[in-house]
């Protein structure tokens, strides 16, 4: 590093407690005693699951909020006390970077070089730096509002850079961004804390990301577990990581699943065709042996931060009640693997232009039922757009497509029986109350009766939402609100599931909770079609397909793809690194040119 | 069939709970028809109860004195002031001190006492030009009074011909009696339409909109299950609205309440049809709401509401044809205070249903033109 | 010294700056949306058209039944004065019944029967004629009953006139209207339709703007800048008062122009107490979307709090002082009010101070009040 002697901290926050009253009164401890520093030129990321109060914290920090308690001083400033001044020397940008969408690209830019008073000379030496560094160049002219999500994310960026802040404070920055865009992101900040010494303070629910930065801070429900280098917190978890390789013949999320049930099992995840396992203490010590890995390959394999994370969160949260156990009313009609003669869902050929620009072109694919079919790639690649034509909201230009044997869109409201839907962004009625919700999606797909109560009774059982029952679905947590999505979508029982982008911003916890459901739903027959940005879930299916520009470029199982990635020496190989390669092959970039984000600083 | 019945239900029961269930929202829909219904009952009358006007009386002899009096005993003008100079009655006038000025002539009593006719003037402030002539109006029946008893007093001949005159149906002649029952059909158009014109729009800006297009709705399913509960919640408001006029302003009401009721729905059906429309070209929120309100403007202006139909020009009166609440305005008043059964109203009935169909064709084509 | 001049100077030039790049880009988003044209040019249009030409007080072509019972000339003689009138339409029947059932189905308002009696009524100097209107329309019966009382005085007169005798009235009212001679009702028409114009775009389209911010997150970002709350406000006000400054230009030209209002005072000052009247407006509009935050909240109380309220209770439809004292009382907290005393004035009577001075004070204070309270509504902290 280049900080010899340890400069002045940017910020400095002594037992900060913020409380927020809630919609029954109640008072919520949104932080609650939280203490921290960031040097200057570092980049400091929080981590945590959902309410931890990273928002909150770095709404405090930009001066957007008051705290109760405690001392925050950025820059030198009691923040509380005259946020003006430090809004004036530093940038922020938010969760939901708020672009006027009816300006175009050059009219953004221009819009904050303005309210921050960037000189019309300084303007001719930081764009061309600014567009060559977000890519936006070529599309100046073109409206924010039509820019893909991953450009919006760029131009967000370039907007609060356009006269270097003396911190910059970004509220995770990554969300619904591709890896691709992921990756450019991180390398333009990296780079600007390498050459330009500027200091950041973001949060993150990726936790790889964790990695490149130099202080981490992991928070839970308003109080941070622990401070310090990446290492650090993946230190917590050394010598109790393992990869375990499932025996033959069984997938590599049915021994997941089955690890997550034991509680001598911190975490569990699918990676590369084996199981990332977390024990609660390292085997050899381990006062009885772990019943689920019984027959079971092992072996220690260093610790990733996820590792180090999961294991502290394990030592405050209390472990999960019980797994989700899917239990479906009636027994599935035919189990997965035991193949009809036609394809549960079916597409060939597919098109779908709008106007002169292609989203989709020529796309096939078939689905076997009781599968988990992936369909992955960057920003823009066609893939919502082949969802809401399976789906039956949007024409197709040419091509065929079945789901259960039909087209959904001629099929009406016979064919949209058989099929749920979760779409990308929380799409229920937020003024309704949990039950209210259910009641409706139960009425609107014909249940009444006993049924409908049963089925509403099961959601609420099921996803654990009876404590929420009565609350309004507006102001659930995240994931709770994802699994209202799910159990929505789940009532009637639908032989086919269409989840877009269902993980997006969740937790880690969450995510897996998510993946759980779907992979015991997919054991009882049902066919679920998931798009996602996270690589490391695309391990959960049976088969993925990665699109870009409307075409698929590969299709097959996890390990099929995986094997079309570029290795790196002494890397282990990623579903990532394999997307990557793939997406940049097609796209004629030399993948040898651009230097891998993974090689820190 | 009945699934289709069953389907629709559910969605007027949320549509219903989203917008009742949130206190503010409740809260706005509920009250301000009543509060407005008060509010302008009130305000919107053209009859005078209070003109203040000022006497320039040269004449200062005991017949003018008996005219004043009469005017201030009419109960609707009081004076400001007794002018002495011909030069003040501009100040009072310019400065609305005063509405009008009396003028009495040096030579009144002496042109009555010879028996010729003698004049007053009236000054009055046209600046609003409806107050004033009213205003006049009333000096000249205070005035036609005074003449009838001093005809009768100083023995003149009685006038060659009288005309007496009876009101149908409101005795009185209250503005308010024909305003009000206009107004109830007038605050159900605005809320149904503006609801219906936001309550899709709002949906496809939360994205909910594609789960309802994914569940198994059809188009036509969701239309009706869309403008229901709109339709509700404007008859509730013009129930309210009904009970205020009958409770608070005691206005009776001769009809019967099936063939206002009926009226109401049919005219809701045409509204409904054009919310709906103005949410099929609607991207925003905002954009619903504007387009409604300049949807409203004219609706309300060429209705009769407050500027009699008839007194328009013949080409503008045609447009008022397609005009929904025209009719409605029509029948509420018949029904309200004429008493009128269907076999009157049904000519106002026709056209709504008309007017219902076209407006409810195109936004179903529409509507199903943006969903697909 | 000179450095703390410099100072100022410094950071007056930076909050110009950034206030004119807000009001750029405000002005850009006014252009860009469909709707502010509606509001700002399309909605004036349509309101100029409608009071300019389609809507009138004046009644004209009234249908009366005129009920002749009796046979003789001078009853037929009566009727003809009906018939020719300019302001009636009259359908002469023979018996009452018919003319009822002309009242009852809305084909006339009013019936004027000359009962067989009349010429011998007549002979003997004490004849009656009797008058039905339709009370429904309370106001146009009333000016009904007038017309018709007129047309019948007018027979009298002439007859009179003719040497058939009749007395002559004692006093007789000779009435002017000043400002307005000729009673027109677009005299007071068309400023009334200025205030609405002006109401609509000054308080619909910014009721909207700050809650849309809100409900978008535009805002967070940009207040972790130099930015001032009041420059934001200033960004949002200056597009929407140049967009109301069109809307009246046009309606000055029209009123002018197309219906040849009477211009009497000063077109200087009647644009200044107009630009008082937009700042309230659209102090208004920014105070609702702030304390709001919702658009569909922001519009409901809009659409409640301005169109209505400056139609009915502005005094530009109905006489403010024969409304009942609660009524009357919330009028004065209207800025509506103030406003529609100023236009008339000044169109018809003149630069008349008596009345502009404190009206237009009124207006002042009330921009000034509503401005702070939007100031104070947007602060930079969320939650």
């Amino acid at each position: 590093m280049t900080a010899a002697t340890a400069p002045a901290p940017i910020v400095r926050g002594r037992d900060i407690a913020k409380q927020f009253r809630g919609a029954a009164g109640d008072v919520v401890h949104a932080l609650d005693g939280v203490s921290f520093e960031i040097a200057a030129g570092s980049l400091t990321a929080l981590v945590g699951p959902d309410g931890a109060g990273k928002t909150t914290l770095l709404r405090l920090t930009a001066g957007l909020l008051v705290a109760n308690s405690g001392s925050l001083q950025v820059l030198d400033i009691d923040v509380a006390h005259d946020p003006q001044a430090v809004q004036s020397r530093i940038a922020y940008m938010p969760q939901r970077f708020g672009l006027y969408e009816d300006l175009t690209v050059q009219e953004n830019l221009d819009l904050y070089a303005d309210l921050r008073g960037v000189s019309k000379e300084e303007r001719r030496t930081t764009y061309p730096g600014l567009m060559e560094m977000t890519a936006l160049g070529p599309f100046t002219r073109r409206l924010a509002g039509e820019l893909s999500g991953g450009m919006k994310q760029k131009l967000g960026l370039a907007c609060t850079l356009v006269r270097s802040p003396e911190l910059l404070v970004l509220d995770e920055p990554t969300v619904g961004v591709d890896p691709l865009s992921r990756r450019e992101l991180w390398e333009i900040l990296l780079h600007l804390v390498r050459d330009q010494h500027l200091t950041v303070m973001l949060s993150t629910s990726y936790l790889d990301e964790a990695q490149w930065c130099q202080h981490v801070l992991v928070m839970h429900e308003g109080r941070v577990l622990a401070q310090g280098a990446p290492n650090d917190i993946s230190g917590v978890a050394a010598g109790r990581s393992y990869l375990a390789e499932p025996p033959a013949g069984q997938k590599a999320r049915d021994l997941q699943a089955r690890l997550l049930d034991d509680a001598a099992v911190v975490d569990a995840v699918p990676e590369g065709g084996l199981v990332r396992v977390v024990c609660a203490e390292p085997l050899e010590h381990a006062a009885a042996p772990i019943q689920s890995l019984e027959g079971v390959k092992t072996t220690l394999t260093p610790p990733r931060f996820e590792d180090g994370f999961m294991i502290l969160l394990r030592r405050v949260a209390t472990p999960r009640s019980a797994a989700p156990r899917m239990t479906m009313d009636e027994p599935a009609a035919a189990p997965a693997g035991e193949r009809g003669a036609e394809a549960e869902v079916a597409v060939s050929d597919l098109v779908r232009k709008f106007g002169t620009f292609t989203a989709v072109d020529h796309v096939s694919f078939e689905v076997q039922r009781g599968e988990i079919f992936g369909l992955l790639g960057p920003n823009g690649a066609g893939k919502t757009t082949t969802f809401r034509m399976l789906c039956g909201l949007l024409s197709a230009t040419a091509g065929t497509l079945r789901v259960t044997g039909v087209d959904v869109r001629a099929g009406g409201a016979s064919a949209r029986r058989r099929i749920g839907y979760v779409a990308q962004k929380f799409s229920l009625y937020a003024q309704l109350s949990v039950t209210e919700n259910l009641d409706f999606f139960a009425g609107a797909y014909g249940l009444k009766g006993d049924r409908k109560r049963d089925r509403v009774a099961w959601a609420l059982r099921q996803f654990e939402l009876q404590p929420f029952a009565t609350e309004q679905s507006g102001r659930l947590p995240g994931g709770f609100k994802q699994r209202l999505a799910m159990a929505a979508a789940l009532l009637h029982e639908p032989e086919t599931l269409f989840l877009d982008e269902p993980t997006s911003g969740a937790d880690p916890q969450a995510r897996r909770d998510f993946w759980r459901r779907i992979t015991l739903l997919a054991a009882g027959g049902v066919t679920a079609i998931v798009t996602t940005h996270f690589m490391e879930e695309a391990e959960y299916c049976d088969r993925i397909a990665v699109m870009d520009a409307g075409h698929i470029l590969a299709q097959g199982t996890p390990a099929e793809i995986r094997r079309r990635a570029r290795p790196i020496p002494g890397h282990e190989t990623t579903m990532e690194d394999a997307f990557i390669a793939i997406v940049e092959t097609s796209r004629g970039v030399d993948p040898t040119e651009r230097s891998p984000v993974t090689e820190s600083p | 069939m009945l699934a289709a019945l069953y389907r629709i239900l559910a969605l007027a029961r949320k549509e219903l709970l989203a917008v009742l269930k949130d206190r503010r929202s409740r809260f706005s829909l509920l009250l301000p028809p009543i509060l407005q219904c008060l509010v302008f009952g009130y305000a919107a009358t053209y009859d005078l109860t209070s003109v203040p006007y000022a006497v320039l009386d040269q004449s200062r002899d005991p017949a003018s004195h008996d005219l004043l009096a009469a005017i201030d005993g009419s109960g609707v003008f009081h004076r400001v002031a007794n002018l002495d100079r011909a030069a003040d009655i501009a100040t009072y006038i310019n400065e609305q001190r005063v509405v009008l000025v009396i003028q009495i002539g040096q030579d009144f009593e002496r042109q009555l006492a010879s028996g010729k006719s003698a004049e007053i003037q009236v000054i009055a402030d046209g600046r609003n030009s409806n107050t004033a002539g009213t205003a006049t109006s009333y000096v000249g029946a205070v005035v036609g009074t005074f003449n009838a008893s001093w005809r009768a007093a100083h023995g003149g001949s009685g006038p060659a011909i009288s005309v007496t005159s009876r009101a149908w149906y409101n005795p009185n002649l209250e503005t308010r009696w024909a305003f009000i029952p206009s107004l109830i059909v007038t605050l159900t158009l605005n809320q149904g339409l503006l609801l219906t014109a936001m309550s899709v729009v709002r949906e496809r800006e939360d994205g909910t909109f594609d789960q309802l297009l994914v569940a198994p709705f059809r188009p036509v399913e969701i239309m009706i299950g869309k403008t229901l509960p709109s339709m509700l919640v404007a008859i509730v408001q013009a129930t309210n609205a009904l009970l205020v006029a009958e409770l608070w302003f005691r206005i009776p009401f001769a009809g019967s309440f099936v063939t206002l009721y009926v009226g109401i729905v049919v005219f809701l059906l045409a509204t409904v049809g054009i919310g709906l429309f103005v949410s099929s070209v609607s991207a925003t929120m905002q954009q619903a709401m504007i387009y409604s309100m300049v949807a409203i403007m004219p609706f309300s202006l060429l209705s009769g509401l407050t500027t009699p139909l008839s007194s328009m020009p013949r080409s503008l009166q045609y447009l008022t044809l397609i005009n929904p609440l025209r009719y409605a305005i029509d029948l509420a008043r018949r029904v309200y205070l004429e008493g009128a059964g269907f076999g009157v109203i049904v000519s106002d009935l026709w056209p709504m249903a008309l007017i219902a169909t076209v407006t409810l064709s195109a936004a179903t084509w529409m509507f199903r033109r943006r969903v697909q | 010294m000179t450095g703390v001049a410099h100072g100022l100077r410094d950071r007056v030039r930076g909050s110009l700056r950034r206030t004119w790049a807000l009001v750029r880009k405000e002005t850009r988003q006014v252009v860009r949306d469909p709707s502010s044209i509606a509001v700002g040019v399309v909605l004036p249009l349509i309101l100029i058209l409608l009071f300019g030409y389609g809507l009138s007080l004046d009644v004209q072509h009234v249908g009366v039944a005129v009920v002749l019972e009796d046979p003789a000339p001078e009853a037929a003689e009566l009727a003809a004065g009906f018939q020719l009138s300019p302001s009636f339409s009259a359908h002469v029947v023979r018996s009452m019944s018919d003319a009822e059932h002309l009242l009852q189905t809305g084909d006339v308002d009013g019936i004027v029967r000359v009962r067989s009696d009349f010429t011998r009524r007549l002979a003997l100097g004490d004849v009656t004629v009797q008058l039905v209107v339709n009370g429904v329309d309370g106001n146009r019966a009333r000016i009904i009953e007038g017309y018709s009382q007129g047309a019948i005085g007018e027979w009298a007169a002439r007859r009179a006139a003719e040497g058939f005798g009749g007395a002559v009235e004692p006093v007789i009212v000779q009435d002017r209207m000043w400002f307005n001679e000729a009673n027109d009702s677009h005299y007071f028409l068309v400023p009334g339709l200025i205030v609405l114009v002006m109401t609509l775009i000054g308080a619909l389209l910014t009721s909207m703007v700050m809650a849309r911010e809100w409900e978008r997150g535009t805002l967070e970002a940009m207040f972790v800048t130099p930015v001032r709350p009041g420059e934001i406000l200033l960004g949002k006000i200056v597009p929407y008062f140049f967009l109301g400054m069109i809307g009246l230009a046009l309606c000055l030209l029209s009123a002018k122009f197309l219906f040849h209002i009477p211009f009497r005072g000063s077109v200087w000052l009647l644009a200044a107490t107009s630009a008082l009247y937009l700042l309230v407006a659209l102090a208004a509009g920014l105070s609702i979307s702030s304390a709001t935050k919702s658009q569909f909240v922001a519009s409901q109380i809009t659409l409640v709090a301005t169109f209505l309220p400056a139609f009915l209770l502005s005094g530009f439809m109905f006489d403010l002082r024969s409304m009942p004292t609660p009524v009357r009382l919330l009028t004065y907290i209207l800025p509506a009010r103030y406003y529609v005393t100023l236009l008339q004035t000044i169109f018809l009577a003149g630069n008349v101070w008596g009345i502009v001075l404190p009206d237009a004070a009124v207006l002042a204070t009330m921009a000034a009040l509503l401005l702070l309270l939007a100031r104070v509504l947007t602060r930079k902290t969320l939650a």
